[in-house]
């Protein structure tokens, strides 16, 4: 079986979740190897790269590597595809992983399947796309496969892999050095999981009513150590910020769990939410779309329903 | 200085997309066609950005013919001109072919500022404008929140899961910009007699110099294997709240093993 490359993400040194499950899907592919961009490699992350089971791990750690945004990671692939033409790249499907595997297509002349949620040992990726409405299956016909995945798509397994390390050094292209990042602003704090990457999250629409109403949802979305995302109707109205909107000009979730309170289910929203493992819907409109996708609904107020659902879980994990 | 907002029309985001049984492309005879709601984000940056800095907008689309009614409303917002590239030859093409043909159209002609929406509210890849970036060899500022231009250096907010990055580049820069950027303005009535007299540059695969065998589905680096419609969920259970609403679900929860 031919060596398969998965990209690193990392936050501070940290591998997350959605690598594990990137080499997890690697190991029915092929050979993984980890590749890891930029300054900050520690042992802590050969032992979560190793756990998951990467042979090998790439390590290019020159600090002008996270000085520019995307472009580095795209030559640092684009050099390793050329020195070990892997059997395919395997890139998590963020904002960044995207752009990272579309500029390595156009570099490698390959082409790139985005939002893959399965692929297949004969390399076809499954896509669910217009919402969740269709499934897909494609292939790449020319070049060395590149797919980014889905966070949430591959459940992660242990496997002992034996993380060799290899230094890798690239010189960066002039255009890539373009552009650079000056600076870092986060603007979310708290404990809450990227709504990305969460394996639940909790949910507020239209129904919910005013800014101070999202309480209720961020008490039971902690409850559960889960992410709040909210739908179009609340984010427009200001209820809560942008950058938490689930649907079709936001973001799209696939998580274990998701908790769509007053939330009505127009195909905006569906298309961000769809495909999530196990949806609860609460919503007092017995008619409202959503509850088509609901596994369990109740037909009732949030504001009753939903303090009751916090209290009974802080009861039963006590 | 020269701006360029590259637009696609797209069907309805509030319409049912379906896939066509004979090519497996997107059926775009479903639904109505409107521009894509994140690139009104672009035109409408573009049109401050100009009226800040003094520039003429150029809107360019590649897409059927009916895709000129989407450059038709960017210049009744009030861009200057257009360039359509429209040929039966491009059907089918797949985001390499179409970064290959945007950026070929748009290389040489001079363009400070390239601008697209972060993503198109159908295919949803988001790879288009960091492709053109690659191909073209300029500063890719993609994902912003925020565009401020100071002589010829550019910052941007560039979006991120935890917030979001400060990036700076000098002119010449490709820029994606996210929804709620700015607020897109309607056209006026007069801006909609005024658009009917700008000029729009047709080109066809040949006039844009493009390599045919680059371009179209038989082209594409990827093909589709098979698509089916999902299978519609089993039903579920639905309840009336009672007053024990959140303990039934807790119920269900729990059984599920999630508490």
């Amino acid at each position: 079986m031919g060596e398969v490359l998965v990209l690193v993400e990392q936050a501070d040194g940290v591998v997350k979740k959605v690598t594990t499950e990137l080499l997890t899907l690697a190991c029915s592919l092929g050979e993984p190897s980890a590749v890891w961009v930029g300054p900050g490699y520690s042992t802590a992350a050969e032992a979560t790269l190793a756990e998951f089971g990467a042979a090998v791990v790439y390590v290019a750690e020159s600090p002008e590597l996270a000085a520019h945004p995307v472009a580095p990671k795209a030559e640092v692939l684009a050099h390793l595809v050329s020195e070990k033409s892997p059997a395919a790249v395997l890139v998590a499907s963020t904002a960044d992983g995207k752009e990272a595997a579309g500029r390595l297509a156009v570099r490698i002349d390959s082409g790139v399947i985005t939002d893959a949620v399965a692929v297949s040992p004969e390399l076809v990726a499954t896509q669910s796309v217009f919402g969740g409405s269709t499934v897909v299956h494609s292939r790449v016909t020319s070049g060395t496969p590149i797919f980014t995945v889905r966070p949430n798509s591959t459940p992660p397994v242990a496997s002992n892999g034996a993380a060799v390390r290899s230094d890798i050094s690239i010189t960066l292209s002039d255009a890539a050095r373009k552009a650079s990042v000056t600076g870092s602003t986060v603007a979310v704090k708290g404990g809450r999981p990227e709504l990305a990457e969460a394996a639940i999250v909790v949910s507020g629409g239209r129904g919910v009513g005013s800014p101070e109403g999202f309480a209720v949802i961020e008490a039971l979305a902690d409850s559960l150590h889960g992410a709040v995302g909210a739908s179009r109707a609340a984010t427009d109205a200001g209820w809560y910020p942008h950058q938490y909107q689930v649907g079709q000009t936001g973001k799209t979730v696939s998580p274990q769990l998701y908790i769509a309170n007053g939330i009505s289910g127009a195909i905006q929203h569906r298309a961000g939410m769809q495909t999530s493992k196990t949806i609860i819907v609460v919503n007092k409109d017995a008619e409202a779309p959503i509850f088509e996708l609901a596994d369990y609904g109740v037909v009732g107020d949030l504001f009753a329903v939903v303090p009751q659902l916090t209290q009974e879980i802080g009861k039963r994990s006590a | 200085m020269k701006i360029a907002v590259c637009v696609k029309q797209v069907p309805d985001t509030w319409a049912e997309k379906k896939l066509r049984s004979d090519d497996s492309t997107l059926d775009r005879e479903a639904a109505d066609g409107v521009m894509n709601e994140l690139d009104e984000y672009a035109v409408e940056e573009a049109l401050q950005l100009g009226e800040a800095h003094g520039a003429e907008v150029t809107i360019v689309t590649m897409g059927p013919e009916r895709a000129g009614e989407t450059i038709r409303k960017a210049l009744s917002m009030g861009a200057d001109a257009g360039i359509h590239l429209v040929d039966d030859g491009l059907h089918g093409s797949d985001a390499l072919a179409t970064s290959y043909a945007l950026a070929t159209i748009l290389n040489g002609r001079g363009f400070d500022l390239i601008i697209f929406g972060s993503e198109s509210t159908d295919a949803r890849m988001s790879v288009v404008p960091a492709m053109v970036a690659e191909r073209l060899g300029v500063a890719q500022l993609t994902f912003a929140q925020k565009v401020e231009i100071a002589g010829s250096d550019v910052t941007i907010e560039r979006v991120t899961d935890s917030g979001y990055d400060t990036v700076k580049a000098s002119l010449p820069v490709v820029l994606s910009v996210v929804e709620k950027i700015n607020e897109p303005r309607y056209p006026s009535f007069k801006g909609i007699m005024a658009a009917k007299k700008k000029p729009v540059e047709t080109l066809t695969v040949a006039d844009a110099g493009l390599d045919m065998a680059r371009v179209g589905a038989s082209a594409s680096w990827s093909a589709v294997v098979d698509f089916a419609a999902r299978p519609p969920k089993a039903a579920g259970t639905v309840v009336t709240d009672e007053g024990d609403g959140g303990v039934k679900i807790a119920d269900f929860l729990t059984g599920q093993k999630f508490i």
